[in-house]
């Protein structure tokens, strides 16, 4: 029985679960319903919960498991041969014998007889199911595979069945336990606690992956390039990961990435914090509520924007422009056509990355100013100073912890931003002062190293991983730093 | 203010106060300081209107196509040359099909194909039609295969090119040689527009068709499709995850470590990188589970891990506008602690917590960078039938065609951002709205 139809028929069995749980208790309460410890609703609950949690957690359980089990079961019995070769070798072989697999559960019974008595190659038997098997199909393959398949049925048989005890024998204890003394609310509610706590912990569960999953990879990256040499390498040449040659290992150093990715930070807050400081302070302190229902949303839709349209007008609008216009000054100035700015470059990718930040800034620093505590204002300007002095000498000092803290988000932004900076800032890795030539960034780099085919054993794709790790704790810092501030900032006024 | 005694004009006058000197001064530092948060905002509207604009104005045409009614004549010894196809029907798969969509061209322009010295002239006349013809035309006669040997008019589509020049995109005054469509096209073009055999019409492949190499077959079908499966995912997993985390964060939690803990990891996840998110995907759900690659049931879990901050900390502030009050009734006519937020907090904190969630599935819907390296980009041209199978997305099919170099493409990637940009704008009008309507004020 497949696995779909095993979990239907015990949510069935739930679903009768509740309901003789209910009716059980209303019979049992003999026609006072007050004598219930519970309303009949949560022994209908409990019920259900009984035939359904442990039998759904073991048939969970079963499925994750199983697979590693019948693979090793199947792989011992392979050829000393096999088992002998190194170990990135065997996930090679075990895959053959599972499309090998494959393919024969396809066949029809006429073509399993003519594959039984050995009249037709295998290998076109098993195209004509539409199962490619890579490499050749080696002679004690079709063994395997059929062993592979009785494990297989006989691992969902014993679970369909050990499923559905397991289901019947929770029904049945719950079935017992209904009575008007037994405490049915207090247990649901315990259950639904623990299914409460189990979904905040996702959160931490998340973060757990991120960093155990990057730091694994990264671990093995590490085995093959010495971490100074990545660190401190100012060279940033990968090469190519030829399929199944691992030798071939270039330059990974992080600084010209690392430096590509602050210097277009640094352009992109050149750009933002100005025009979103200026426009927070307007909002909060002079607009009339009228402008402000109006600026505010629309300054607010530039940041639901998504990042691949702002990639897209940097690509399309933004960096030909420049060019054109660079050239256009090239023949002002000088008298020659030629323009200075490329169309690609951290000045186009900056601009654009800085108008994607505007309203960041704009919106984080107009919370934090109208947080200044009224009495600050007033007093100010009951000492006669105008309304830009108290800006500028009253209100920016006292939100200036604030202000930092939202700057340092944006930052963090800025940096783990990826869409625009693959389509405008280009893929050449290099320290360069010059704004207006391409510079490349970390994120640009992890996409160009995980798109394409893929070998998960090259140090030219586990470096994508080494530079998240690294991207993950710059992020991570300015964000807990910032967080910091804000919070710390947010209660001195509250 | 040292500087205010110096200031001329003033210092004849005896009995006026020093202090109003500087007035002028710092008056016209208020309206400087006014004007400069003035033109902030309206730089950053400027900027919000030129980037719609420059979306707009290349990706209207892409909704319009250049279509030619053509009397397609199935001729059987084009398509079935040795009558088999009773037999093998293979035939009817592998047949010359492109060739009945040029034949039927010819005979609209007055050529004749079998005189030797118009060869050019019909090889020409063969890159006018789009070589979608062939699956189209295919799909025809094998749904008819009676329709061998009739002549039924058939609207077919143009080619890149002549759809391009038609919309008046190709510059013209180019020199023959380096532009992608001869002034024999060009002419034949204008004689069938004034004819009323080509005209632009509703381009509805645009929504339907999948990935192709060639601009008037590509478009926005399978990804559709795709981000629909992963905003599906992303609802069903990251709403109840979501607001089950944050009714256990804001209604049971004891304030300890471990809650801290929570909330600064939510507060931080909201903040990582979204490729961070990928390369938890790609080393979680695809090196370690051995899901498919491209699928989108990835996709849609990395998504939801991504939308999940969104929205328990949106839920967490719409629970907590609800006010104690309900909460101490609730508790003091006797309902348990569930009760009190499952009867009556939740029902009051929904509207809230739905504005949030749709605007979770919107930044979802937008978000490139992860899919790129769970494999969603692939070039798929049949549609997906169930999350496992390859897909692609919305943005991700936006970003594979920003990389191609043809006009068309230009023209369909601005198309393919403005239907996403309408998906967006939808959802965001549908949350405020939402919070307009129901928005409740204690």
């Amino acid at each position: 029985m497949s696995t779909a139809t095993t979990i239907l028929i015990v949510l069935c069995l739930g679903l009768v679960g509740y309901l003789a749980g209910r009716f059980r208790s209303v019979k049992l309460s003999s026609g006072t319903p007050q004598s219930l410890h519970s309303r009949p609703g949560y022994y209908g609950w409990f019920v259900a919960i009984c035939a359904t949690m442990p039998a759904l957690l073991l048939l969970t359980a079963w499925v994750s498991i199983s697979p590693a089990i019948i693979d090793n079961r199947v792989f011992d019995t392979l050829p000393d041969a096999v088992q002998t070769l190194p170990d990135s070798d065997h996930a090679l072989q075990m895959s053959k014998v599972n499309a090998v697999a494959q393919g024969l559960s396809r066949l029809t019974a006429e073509q399993r007889q003519s594959f039984e008595s050995g009249s037709e190659d295998l290998r076109e038997l098993m195209a004509q199911t539409g199962v490619a098997v890579a490499g050749d199909i080696e002679s004690y393959m079709p063994a395997a595979a059929t062993l592979l398949l009785e494990q297989r049925a006989a691992s969902a048989n014993y679970r369909t069945l050990l499923v559905l005890v397991l289901a019947v024998a929770g029904f049945c204890y719950a079935w017992i336990q209904v009575g008007p003394q037994m405490r049915a609310r207090n247990r649901v509610e315990a259950v639904v606690l623990g299914m409460l706590i189990i979904a905040s912990s996702i959160a931490i569960l998340t973060t757990v992956g991120i960093v155990l999953s990057m730091i694994s990879e990264t671990w093995r990256f590490f085995s093959s390039v010495p971490p100074m040499e990545f660190f401190f390498g100012t060279v940033w040449d990968p090469r190519f990961a030829a399929a199944g040659d691992t030798d071939s290992v270039g330059q990974f150093g992080l600084v010209p990435l690392l430096a590509g990715t602050l210097y277009i930070a640094l352009v992109a807050m050149v750009v933002a914090v100005p025009i979103g400081l200026y426009a927070a302070i307007f909002m909060s302190e002079y607009a009339s509520p009228r402008l402000r229902s109006v600026a505010k949303p629309l300054l607010e839709v530039l940041a639901g924007i998504p990042t691949i349209v702002y990639g897209f007008f940097a690509l399309v609008t933004v960096g030909p422009f420049l060019r054109d216009i660079s050239a256009q000054i090239n023949g002002l100035v000088l008298g020659e056509v030629s323009s200075f700015i490329q169309a690609q470059s951290v000045l186009t990718a900056g601009v654009v990355m800085g108008i994607m930040l505007i309203p960041f800034v704009s919106s984080l620093s107009d919370d934090i100013i109208t947080a200044v505590p009224r009495s600050l204002r007033d007093g100010s300007l009951g000492l006669g100073a105008t309304q830009s002095e108290t800006v500028r000498r009253v209100i920016i000092p006292a939100a200036l912890p604030g202000i930092v803290g939202a700057l340092l988000l944006t930052g963090s932004r800025a940096i783990g931003e990826t869409m625009i900076v693959v389509l405008a800032a280009g893929v050449a890795a290099r320290l360069s002062i010059n704004p207006f030539e391409p510079m490349t960034t970390v994120t640009v780099k992890i996409v160009n190293q995980l798109t394409g085919d893929l070998e998960f054993t090259s140090p030219q794709t586990l470096v994508a991983f080494a530079l998240g790790l690294t991207l993950f704790f710059i992020t991570l810092g300015l964000n807990v730093y910032a967080l910091y501030i804000v919070r710390k900032y947010r209660e001195e006024y509250e | 203010m040292s500087d205010v005694t110096t200031t001329p004009g003033l210092v004849s006058g005896t009995t006026q106060p020093k202090r109003d000197i500087g007035i002028k001064k710092r008056y016209a530092a208020e309206r400087r300081f006014k004007l400069y948060g003035l033109l902030a905002i309206s730089i950053g509207i400027l900027f919000l209107l030129l980037l719609m604009w420059s979306v707009i104005s290349k990706g209207y045409t892409a909704f319009q196509q250049t279509a030619i009614n053509l009397p397609i004549t199935f001729s059987e010894d084009i398509i079935d040359p040795k009558k088999e196809r009773a037999t093998n029907p293979q035939v009817l798969m592998m047949a010359n099909y492109p060739r009945l969509a040029r034949d039927g061209l010819l005979a609209e322009l007055g050529i004749d194909p079998t005189d030797k010295k118009n060869r050019k002239l019909v090889r020409a006349a063969g890159k006018m039609v789009s070589a979608g013809s062939r699956v189209q035309l295919r799909e025809l006669v094998v749904a008819d295969p009676s329709l061998i040997g009739k002549t039924i008019p058939v609207w077919v589509l143009a080619s890149g090119d002549v759809d391009s020049a038609f919309k008046g995109q190709v510059d013209l005054s180019v020199e023959e040689k380096r532009r992608k469509i001869s002034d024999q096209q060009v002419a034949w073009m204008n004689q069938l527009a004034e004819d009323g055999t080509l005209v632009k019409r509703f381009n509805t492949g645009l929504f339907t068709f999948g990935a192709s190499s060639r601009p008037e077959t590509a478009g926005v079908g399978v990804a559709i499709i795709g981000s629909l499966y992963m905003m599906l995912i992303v609802l069903v997993l990251a709403l109840p995850i979501g607001v089950a985390a944050s009714i256990y964060l804001e209604e049971f939690a004891p304030k300890n470590r471990w809650t801290d803990m929570i909330e600064v990891n939510i507060n931080n996840l909201a903040a990582v990188p979204s490729i961070v998110f990928g390369l938890l995907g790609l080393a979680v759900f695809i090196n370690f589970a051995g899901l498919p690659r491209s699928a989108s049931l990835v996709g849609g879990l990395v998504l939801t891990l991504m939308t999940l901050p969104t929205i328990i900390i949106a839920t967490r502030a719409a629970l907590k506008a609800v006010p104690p009050s309900i909460r101490a009734a609730a508790l003091g006519v006797g309902a348990s602690r569930t009760q009190m937020v499952f009867h009556h907090v939740l029902p009051l904190a929904a509207p809230g917590i739905l504005t949030g969630t749709i605007i979770g599935l919107a930044q979802a819907l937008g978000e490139t960078a992860p899919l790129l390296l769970i494999g969603m980009v692939a070039f798929v041209v049949g549609y997906p039938s169930s999350p496992m199978d390859p897909a692609t997305a919305l943005p991700v099919q936006i970003f594979m065609w920003a990389n191609e170099a043809e006009r068309g493409f230009v023209e369909r990637t601005s198309g393919a951002i403005i239907i996403l940009l309408g998906f967006l704008a939808v959802m965001n009008i549908t949350a405020i709205l939402l919070r307009r309507r129901f928005e409740r004020r204690w």
